[in-house]
Order: structure tokens, then C-alpha cells, then sequence
């Protein structure tokens, strides 16, 4: 995924002859140095259908999701009720809490200036991926 | 048996899943310069635009229809098609990738499968990870396979999926009867025109027709593609795309450029993205060829075009050296007095990096631990981040640079572009 900017891994592309010899014992570290942890690897399940996006404005602080943070949004997940979704409202990404009693569907907002968008019967919601995790930087 | 998946619609449809408001409104995508319809959804389709069309002369017809127009994005389309087809790959072992938006499955072993359901199943799971619609078709050989992709997509009944092998003798029949023979893959708009005035008008005609008697009139070719019809393939699976003999970059200007230092900027940017390339395919290059022309249409400026290969003394990978190569060629190119319309570059006699002879006396082979970083950086940070300093700056919206009036953000690979959600 271009998306997520995980190094790639070095190439040998160069002649061998060109590279120095040093004479002596390798460095003990040299086995072990693919241990390296990957952010990537802790954030992300579904490489392909993950995706960033950045939050505006308030109505999530309830749940811990301040303006400015970075959500990762993984759209292979089936969103259940209780999940933090982006969802498509009236054409436009927005983020909510997705409450499913029966076939009763809301978006709940965290934030007690907003108030819950309701689906009534024949309205479909449009879940466009599941928030799996915010990434917020502190400095 | 092999399976084409292909995106429906597929650069509109990457528009729309960022901005949901233009799912169900009319919406084209323009090529470079905002020139030409490249893609187009199926509502814009349905008015009868046709690919290739002037923007300008559509804009009476988008007033009316409310057609929203984009310049392309390719960087997002080119994120999408790659995690498209890393989906893709999962349903068989065998893949070949035909294009940004389309690629083959060997479907080799898959006999006992329901393919119908595998190709629903397929459908669904890139709706659902990418948003994106897409057809799948599925036959005996790719020319087949290639037919039933167009089936899928243009016949509602099959709910965008075709197993022709899955019909009856007669359905098959009937159904290749009822396609134009310019659909066969390898007929073309070419071939057409002299099927068609020997009677051969649909899908049907062509595979019953006699492939000797094509191979006179035609070629091997179109005999093969017989061939094929019948359900014998002769088309493999290609699944590694060959290391490229020749990378080439190259765009028209967004205006005109007359001076020297405008080309030499254009030249060296092209050349940073052409050796980019050339590293990532792990080859180095014996030579690059710099080109510069004038408008061909507009026949009453004067007219100036040449092109020049300059040979490196080694074979490298550096974009200082080859753009030292390239800018050495524009200087003996470049003449005064005319209005540069477009330039270009072309890194050829590439070879594997690893295998590169060594000279006997000190080569300058460039360094490869500085471009390593440089195409580190430039993955981090995007196109351009670090470059040299002949390319210019880039905020200063330099006039060659390409007219882009209407491109959405690079949602999937530019931090400061991901969608805003609230």
C-alpha cells in the first residue's frame, strides 16, 4: 500500500567487486538486526483496504477522538453496533459511533451538542470502513 | 479456464470513493491538460459523450447535465489499481496484470468451482475493501475470458459476472452473435471495417469462419484469435512483466516554453522520474535520448523537432549523471525562437545493475547509497521532495508544468490530502 510509508528493503544492486572486504571478525549485531519493530504491522490487519483520515472538529471527543487526530479505517471489517465508523451521510465522510438494536440504526455522535442521525425503514446506512485505531502525535 | 476482472468505470470510480456526492451524478475524468475525456461514468455514457472528446467542446452539454469534470489523478488511481490487484492476486495463483484497471486469473484446477459465485464473491470483496465496482468474466482462453468480462459489464442479466462456459451451446451462440466483432480482443478498430465487408459482422461469424482462408487475408494473428474463439487457448498467462528495454518520460507543457532554462528544468524533472524508475527495476542505462518539439497543429508557427542520444561513459542509475547527460544533449538541440510545446527523455540501453562490467580504469558510476536516499526521501515525503536543483522550485507553478485545474487531493498518498472526516 503506497499509502503507508514503509521503507523498502535495500537492494544488493551493485557489483560485487565494488563493495570493501574489511578483514577481520563481522559485527555480532549483524544477525540480528532485521529485529526491528514495523508501526505498520501493529496498526494495520488489511494492508489493502486501510485507509487514513484525519478528524474535524468535535463531535467525537466523548470517545476520545479529538479534532486533528489520524484514524486508521479498515473497510474489510463488518461494522457491529458499538463500533466507531466512517459512514456516508448525505454524501459526505463523517464519523460515528454506529448503534444496531434490531433494526433499529443510529449514528451517535459523542459530543452533547450533536444529536443522533436516525435511519428510519428502506434508509440505507452506508458504513465506509470500521476506526480501528487514533494515532495522535503529542509534540 | 482464466478470469478477467476489470474496474468498472475505473478512474471515475476512484473519485467517488472519497467523495461520495458524485455516485449517482454525471462525472468525467480529463487527460493531462485537462484536454480529453478519459474516463467516464455511466451516466455521462448515457448522453452519448464519447471517449476522447474535447473538454471544451462539452461544455454546453455539462452546464445543462451538471456534469462535474476532474483532471487526472494518478497518483490515486495508480494506489487504487495496486491494492486492487494485490486483492485480486488472492483468488488464484496465477495472475497476470493487464492494465491499471484490468488483469487475468488462470483459473487452472478451478473446474470443480461454482465460477459464477467465485466471481460474485470476487465482486463483493472488492466493493467492500476498495469501494470499487468491478466485472469479472470468466473463459477458456483470454480472448474468451476478455468476451465475457464485456458481457458482464454490458448485460444487466448477468449481474456482472459471466461464466461463458457455464451456458448452453445455443445461449453461447446467440450470445456471441449478438456482439460487434470490433469486441474481439486484437480485431480493433482497425480490423473491423474489412470483416465486416466480408460478411463477418458479429463475434459469432468470425469464430465459425475458416482460419486458413483469415491467415491469407489477415494474418496469423486473427487466425489465432479464431483459435481462441473455438476454446483452444494460444495465449499464455504472462505473469512477470519483463524488465523494460527503454523507460521513456515525457509530457506537453501546460504553455509554451521559449527559453533554454524553461527546458532545462522541464528535461531534468522528467529525467529524476525516469531514472526513479529505472533504480526500482534495479537496471542502469547506457545512453539517454532528449527530445524537444513544437506544436505540430499549429501549422502556421514555425516549426522545430529533433531529437539526440547522448551515450554515458559508464552505464548508470544516478539521476546527476544522466541528467548531466540529458541537459548536455538540450544545449546542442535548443534553438532560439520557437514556442516549445512538449519534451521528453528516454533512458535506453538498460541493463541489469547487478551484471554491469566493470571499467578498468575509475568509472564514475554515480552513488548509489545518495539515490538510495533520495528515492527514500521521495517515498516519504512524495514526488520531487528532494531533487535537483535544475528542476526548479516547484511552488513556483513554472509554466510547463501541466494544467490541472480540477484534480481532487491525493487521498491514499499524501498525508496532508487524506480525507477529512467530521
Amino acid at each position: 500500500m503506497i499509502a503507508i510509508p514503509t521503507p523498502q528493503p535495500p537492494r544488493a544492486t551493485r557489483p560485487l567487486f565494488l563493495s570493501r572486504v574489511p578483514a577481520g571478525f563481522p559485527s555480532p549485531a549483524e544477525d540480528y538486526v532485521e529485529c526491528s519493530l514495523d508501526l505498520n504491522e501493529h496498526l494495520i490487519e488489511h494492508r489493502e483496504a486501510t485507509f487514513f483520515v484525519r478528524v474535524k472538529g468535535q463531535s467525537m471527543t466523548g470517545a476520545g477522538i479529538s479534532d486533528g487526530d489520524l484514524l486508521v479505517v479498515d473497510r474489510s471489517l463488518e461494522a457491529g453496533d458499538g463500533d466507531i465508523v466512517v459512514a456516508v451521510v448525505d454524501g459526505e465522510l463523517t464519523i460515528k459511533r454506529l448503534s444496531r438494536r434490531g433494526s433499529h440504526v443510529r449514528l451517535l455522535a459523542e459530543h452533547p451538542g450533536f444529536a443522533p442521525i436516525e435511519f428510519k425503514d428502506g434508509q440505507e446506512l452506508t458504513v465506509w470502513g470500521v476506526v480501528t485505531s487514533i494515532v495522535r502525535r503529542l509534540r | 479456464m482464466f478470469a478477467l476482472i476489470d474496474g468498472n468505470n475505473f478512474y471515475v470510480s476512484c473519485e467517488r470513493v472519497f467523495d461520495p456526492k458524485l455516485e449517482g451524478r454525471p462525472v468525467v475524468v480529463l487527460s493531462n491538460n485537462d484536454g480529453c475525456v478519459v474516463a467516464r461514468s455511466q451516466e455521462v455514457k448515457a448522453l452519448g459523450v464519447k471517449m476522447g472528446v474535447p473538454w471544451f467542446q462539452l461544455r454546453d452539454l455539462a452546464r445543462q447535465h451538471g456534469i462535474v469534470a476532474k483532471s487526472s489523478n494518478y497518483s490515486l488511481y495508480g494506489d487504487m489499481s495496486a491494492r486492487m490487484m494485490a486483492l485480486l492476486g488472492r483468488f488464484s495463483p496465477e495472475q497476470e496484470i493487464y492494465s491499471i484497471d484490468e488483469c487475468f486469473l488462470g483459473m487452472k484446477g478451478f473446474g470443480h468451482y461454482d465460477l459464477t459465485a467465485y466471481g460474485q464473491d470476487i465482486r463483493a470483496r472488492v466493493r467492500q475493501y476498495l469501494g470499487l465496482p468491478v466485472c469479472v468474466g470468466f473463459g477458456a482462453t483470454k480472448t474468451l475470458a476478455k468476451l465475457a468480462n464485456h458481457a458482464a459489464k454490458k448485460r444487466p442479466e448477468f449481474d456482472g459476472v459471466c461464466d461463458l462456459a457455464a451456458l448452453s451451446p445455443v445461449a453461447q451462440d446467440t450470445l456471441l452473435a449478438s456482439i460487434d466483432v470490433g469486441e474481439v480482443w486484437g480485431v480493433g478498430y482497425r480490423g473491423t471495417p474489412r470483416l465486416k465487408a466480408l460478411g463477418i459482422g458479429n463475434v459469432k461469424d468470425l469464430r465459425d469462419a475458416d482460419p486458413k482462408w483469415l491467415r491469407r487475408e489477415f494474418s496469423v494473428v486473427l487466425e489465432r484469435t479464431v483459435t481462441e474463439l473455438r476454446g483452444i487457448p494460444c495465449i499464455d498467462l504472462e505473469e512477470a512483466a519483463p524488465a523494460k528495454q527503454q523507460i521513456m518520460s515525457s509530457r506537453a507543457f501546460g504553455a509554451y516554453v521559449y527559453d533554454l532554462a524553461g527546458l532545462e528544468e522541464a528535461v531534468t524533472t522528467y529525467i529524476g522520474r525516469a531514472a526513479e524508475k529505472l533504480r526500482r527495476q534495479g537496471s542502469v542505462a547506457g545512453a539517454v535520448q532528449v527530445y524537444v518539439r513544437t506544436n505540430p497543429f499549429k501549422e502556421d508557427h514555425p516549426q522545430y523537432q529533433r531529437g539526440l542520444t547522448v551515450p554515458l561513459p559508464d552505464p548508470s542509475d544516478d539521476t546527476r549523471l544522466l541528467a548531466r547527460a540529458a541537459l548536455a544533449g538540450l544545449k546542442r538541440l535548443y534553438k532560439p525562437g520557437y514556442a516549445y510545446q512538449k519534451a521528453g527523455v528516454m533512458l535506453l540501453d538498460l541493463s541489469d545493475a547487478r551484471y554491469t562490467q566493470g571499467a578498468l580504469f575509475e568509472a564514475d558510476r554515480g552513488n548509489p547509497a545518495l539515490m538510495r536516499v533520495m528515492d527514500r526521501i521521495n517515498g516519504l515525503w512524495g514526488h520531487g521532495t528532494l531533487r535537483l536543483a535544475a528542476e526548479g522550485v516547484p511552488a513556483s507553478n513554472r509554466d510547463w508544468r501541466m494544467r490541472r485545474g480540477m484534480m481532487s487531493p491525493c487521498y491514499t498518498t499524501r498525508w496532508a490530502d487524506i480525507p477529512r472526516v467530521s
